[in-house]
């Protein structure tokens, strides 16, 4: 019997295994690491981290990159909290009302992106201190919230056998994977996203909308990153303006490890979700073991060089296969690709 | 795309918008501020509004000098305000704790900090990563040095020696201003008056052409990414030195976004494939004198950030072919309806 694998589910299979010997690595260094309870605490922390990490998947595929979604955490977690705490307005409504202005501006970055062909990188670094200059005029000092109903929501939650709570954060994350992933792999929207990150050019010749599908594309990271922003104060109970500083590093490493091409056009969010399962791996024994947080973000940059140099290792002896021409034609010159911004080449 | 030969003509028109920018602000403030407009000279130092405009630009002319080199040739260093953390937490941990003489102290420091450059070079030349990753990843790494190498703390000093970088006179000039005119001087002198400046547009126009026409590629990449963050390191020496604290966690932060700005809006296209150095420090002043001009009219600090953006947005506008028919689309349906 031969146990055969289709090329294209070799890097998650790989991602799997770097996972799966991480955690039993640390588990058996710290027996305690095994249980159930931080396992399930793995998501509680890192909630907000996977709902970005979606997000960004779905742009990361389409052959973007969106820099917006920490400072989007902090503009929407700052301005629930002045609604809330503040202005007296039900959290519900706040919510909605923060729903609305993310899911706004990441329209308004796809419109930039996809009318006026300006670079992904430039117009989301542009999202990213629109954002945090807005979170700094609502407020420098963190605001806390207190609203019954908001902490009623907050401390809404499912047990698990052995009382462990899996709490509201966690659920909607998980809801919020299982929609993602039908629209990634059921629906026509989710082939068209493949489609653009393949090559926008074909796309556009198969006649599928990409324009479209591309603001749409936009519009959703930021309707998530703006959800994510939710979580996060669902997690802290306040909004704070200095809120997920780096986060979108975390969030394109998730994408990365979990074997999505930077490229685009290739890539699984099952692949994120495990990549979000490494880096909490890595935070958490990083905490077990008393270590500065920076060190965490050291860890983090030095693995996702890795999953990269591995990432160019695998799709060079790939591509050694086909001819240059169509090498060449994937990596056409960089003012015809910056859209993509796929400079190197 | 068409090719376009450098004519002097087309040089001097690609300057008109940043000075026209900086005009327009000069003039905002010529009614509402001013006082910015004195200049005096004491104790043989020049004195001014002006003068400290240029003096605070000098960082972000430096980083966006190199920064103007990356972008010509395609690619986009957004690491270089982490970087310069790097060199100033460097420089004061070895001068304060270790007791290093200052000299050796800025020597390491930029020599680390040169180290992180190379290897923002190597990803993107040699293992082909793209820019905004790699240095997305410095980003974050070299603010996480930073921090490590002074241990978390914001490192306060006294030394007249190393303040002289940020706030010394050089025959009766600014010292950072100095340092910026000598580094302006170098970079336009090798790249207008020798042929690695048209290398470097030609790597940014087409790199497989380039490649095939003899030129390397790699080498050149690697070069631009070193060199950008060598001055990002001299930034952070001149910043750290001006408020003498070496603040890990703030210094440099968001600098990284001037620095593009004044890239862009002194004429080089985010295209890469040309520049323009003149424009490149017209684009600093212009960015410097918006800030200054924002915080004298009583204006928060935290709005800047958000002006910025927009600024940016505009720019994008502005450098967008669509838009350019759009507009032209609008005023000709106007003549046809008038």
């Amino acid at each position: 019997m031969k146990l055969k694998l289709d090329k294209k589910y070799v890097p998650i299979a790989a991602t799997l295994a770097v996972a799966a010997l991480l955690y039993l690595g640390v588990g058996v260094k710290y027996p305690n690491f095994l249980s159930l309870r931080v396992f399930v605490n793995f998501f509680r922390d890192n909630a907000f981290l996977g709902v970005i990490a979606i997000g960004m998947t779905l742009v990361i595929i389409s052959g973007g990159i969106d820099l917006s979604v920490g400072s989007m955490i902090a503009f929407v977690g700052i301005l629930c909290a002045q609604l809330i705490t503040n202005l007296g307005v039900n959290p519900l409504l706040a919510f909605a009302i923060a729903l609305l202005c993310g899911s706004l501006i990441g329209f308004l970055m796809g419109c930039l992106i996809q009318i006026y062909k300006a670079p992904p990188f430039i117009v989301t670094l542009a999202g990213m201190f629109f954002c945090r200059g807005l979170a700094n005029v609502i407020s420098l000092e963190s605001i806390p919230i207190d609203n019954p109903l908001f902490i009623k929501i907050l401390k809404f939650g499912i047990y698990l056998p052995g009382s462990i709570k899996v709490p509201t954060t966690v659920l909607a994350f998980l809801a919020v994977f299982v929609v993602f992933l039908y629209l990634m792999h059921y629906t026509k929207f989710g082939r068209n996203v493949y489609a653009i990150g393949g090559s926008s050019q074909s796309a556009l010749l198969m006649g599928l909308r990409i324009g479209r599908t591309r603001i749409l594309i936009y519009t959703l990271s930021g309707f998530l990153s703006s959800l994510a922003g939710i979580v996060y104060i669902l997690n802290t109970p306040a909004g704070n303006s200095l809120a997920g500083v780096g986060i979108e590093l975390d969030a394109i490493a998730c994408v990365v490890i979990g074997g999505t091409l930077l490229t685009g056009g290739v890539g699984f969010l099952a692949g994120t979700f495990i990549g979000l399962l490494i880096q909490a791996i890595i935070k958490t024994f990083l905490t077990f073991s008393n270590l500065s947080t920076w060190w965490t973000k050291i860890a983090i940059g030095v693995l996702i060089m890795v999953f990269i140099l591995l990432q160019r290792f695998f799709s060079q002896a790939s591509s050694l296969m086909r001819t240059q021409a169509v090498v060449e034609f994937k990596n056409p010159r960089p003012d015809a690709a910056g859209r993509a911004s796929t400079g190197a080449s | 795309m068409k090719l376009r030969p450098l004519a002097a003509r087309q040089v001097l028109g690609s300057l008109v918008w940043p000075i026209l920018a900086l005009a327009i602000i000069l003039i905002f403030n010529a009614f509402f501020t001013p006082v910015m407009f004195k200049l005096e000279i004491k104790d043989s130092h020049l004195f001014g509004s002006l003068i400290d405009i240029l003096n605070r630009a000098a960082p972000v002319m430096l980083m966006a000098i190199g920064m103007t080199l990356v972008i010509a040739t395609g690619g986009i260093d957004i690491s270089v305000g982490s970087m310069s953390a790097v060199s100033g937490s460097f420089t004061t941990v070895l001068l304060v704790v270790y007791g290093v003489p200052l000299a050796w102290a800025i020597v390491i420091g930029l020599v680390v900090v040169t180290m992180l450059g190379l290897w923002n070079g190597f990803m993107v030349s040699s293992i082909g990563v793209q820019p905004i990753v790699t240095t997305l990843i410095m980003w974050v790494l070299a603010r996480g040095i930073a921090t490590l190498f002074a241990n978390g703390e914001t490192i306060l000093f006294e030394n007249p020696r190393y303040e002289f970088i940020a706030n010394g006179f050089l025959f009766g000039i600014p010292f950072p201003i100095t340092i910026v005119a000598a580094v302006f001087a170098i970079t336009q002198l090798l790249t207008r008056r020798t042929a690695l400046g048209l290398f470097v547009e030609s790597v940014g126009c087409n790199p497989v052409a380039s490649r095939y026409s003899g030129v390397n590629v790699r080498a050149i990449k690697q070069t631009v990414y070193v060199f950008t963050a060598f001055l990002a390191g001299i930034a952070g020496l001149i910043n750290t030195a001006n408020i003498k604290v070496a603040d890990v966690t703030r210094s440099g932060d968001g600098l990284e976004l001037d620095a593009i700005l004044a890239v862009v809006i002194g004429g080089t296209s985010m295209d890469g494939g040309k520049f323009s150095l003149t424009g490149t420090i017209i684009g600093a002043i212009v960015m410097q004198t918006l800030t200054t001009t924002i915080l004298t009219n009583g204006v928060p600090v935290q709005v800047t950030r958000v002006i910025k953006a927009l600024v940016v947005v505009f720019i994008i506008l502005i450098q967008s072919e669509t838009f350019h028919s759009q507009v032209r689309s609008l005023f000709r349906r106007r003549a046809h309806e008038a």
